[in-house]
């Protein structure tokens, strides 16, 4: 059971998907301006990698090794359809200022990663645990970035006023960057900072060293 | 038509402003001449795929499109994703053939990439842009062709600036990924500039 629990924590921080492997981050900053549409989004992306998970783990035995690609593809866009059906007919509003992204869903290479790396080779409990903490690592991510652009680019969270702008009489001036494309890039840059520095095994490893600094070190 | 192209090529960047094929963006930008080939595949790609999808959706998929077999009812729009991947990678098997047949050199060139770009978010995503906006098989044409060259600028741009990042002394938590991401928002900053050229 602990070895399983290591399947959920261990994508958290230490091993987290986006900082640390790079997948998933195509569609992923793009929802990131407010907290509500991150919300959906690791809500939708993490449902659809358990399920996904869960699927291709259940059927690993049975998939002919040479088209293994497609049947996974075939079993996410069949997913992400369902899920996005469902936000179309129970959070419109949401799904619009979503608009194309929960599609992008099925070219998502942490969805597919995960059902190839993990799912392929493991039997479905584990891979749907496995799936729940990518997906958990990635939602951290999301909600991490989206709560900061909410907060400074709007003064508020979740569309509720926490910082009172200044042209309704408070002292906060929203910074009109964080509602843009670049600061999403500079945030997660910062991010993986942070936890570099903190996890140093994480730190890649220059491919050329300056001459200046091997006699330093 | 200008102007669509322009913005498909700068003010609305799929890699820097919908953060669209930002994986591979990162992880395939370490020497110019892989980005070069990549960026090249690309544009084939989407100037086919857009409007090959383009015809399909208002051919099949939408809403009366099945009327003349006396369908009328039938909207088959919810099954887009699978046919724009089904098209997608149907058209780079086929262009790996043509090209593997009468440019051999060019196929060489792009060889490894074209399989990658079936599960590149920037194709799908461009595809799924063009349903969202409603473009005409014209307008689909520019689309398709000012976004892959947008893409494709993008990259060789950027891993012209990694060449050079290699050599530059910055604190270890920031080699590799770190300094990646801040560069891409610089750049990303700087694309946003374009904001109104040929409006």
């Amino acid at each position: 059971m602990a070895s399983n629990l290591r399947h959920v924590t261990s994508p958290l921080i230490e091993n987290n998907p986006v900082t640390l492997q790079i997948l998933g981050i195509c569609s992923a900053l793009a929802v990131t301006t407010s907290l509500s549409t991150a919300l959906v989004m690791s809500l939708a992306l993490t449902s659809v990698l358990c399920l996904a998970s869960a699927t291709v783990s259940l059927i690993r035995n049975h998939i002919p090794n040479v088209i293994r690609l497609i049947v996974q593809i075939i079993i996410i866009a069949s997913l992400v359809i369902v899920i996005d059906e469902l936000l179309q007919a129970y959070a419109f509003e949401i799904s619009r200022q979503l608009s194309i992204f929960v599609g992008l869903i099925v070219t998502n290479c942490l969805v597919m990663g995960r059902a190839e790396a993990f799912a392929m080779r493991n039997p479905v409990w584990p891979s749907v645990l496995d799936g729940l903490g990518n997906g958990l690592g990635y939602s951290l991510v999301l909600i991490i970035v989206g709560s900061i652009r909410e907060l400074l680019g709007a003064g508020t969270l979740l569309g509720y006023t926490i910082l009172t702008p200044a042209s309704d009489g408070g002292w906060f001036v929203p910074l009109g960057l964080m509602q843009l494309a670049p600061s999403a890039f500079f945030i997660i840059g910062l991010l993986v900072w942070a936890i570099r520095t903190h996890w140093v095994g994480q730190v890649e490893t220059p491919k050329f060293s300056l001459i200046q600094q091997r006699s330093r070190g | 038509m200008m102007d669509l192209l322009i913005t498909a090529i700068f003010h609305e960047n799929l890699a820097l402003t919908f953060f669209l094929g930002v994986c591979t963006f990162l992880a395939v930008s370490e020497r110019l001449e892989t980005a070069f080939g990549l960026g090249l595949a690309i544009i084939v790609v989407q100037t086919i795929t857009v409007p090959v999808n383009n015809l399909i959706f208002s051919g099949f998929l939408v809403e009366g499109a099945w009327a003349w077999l006396g369908l009328p009812d039938v909207d088959l729009t919810f099954l887009r994703l699978i046919a724009f991947i089904g098209v997608i990678a149907a058209m780079v098997q086929i262009l790996e053939m043509v090209l593997d047949r009468f440019a051999p050199v060019l196929y060489r060139a792009l060889g490894i990439f074209l399989p990658l770009i079936t599960v590149n978010c920037a194709v799908l995503g461009g595809s799924l842009f063009m349903v969202e906006r409603q473009y005409d098989f014209a307008k689909s044409v520019v689309f398709g062709f000012g976004s892959g060259v947008g893409w494709a600028l993008a990259i060789i741009t950027f891993a012209a600036i990694r060449e050079r990042l290699k050599y530059s002394d910055m604190p270890a938590g920031l080699q590799g990924l770190g300094s990646a991401f801040l560069v891409t928002g610089l750049m990303s900053l700087g694309f946003s500039a374009f904001a109104g050229v040929g409006s």
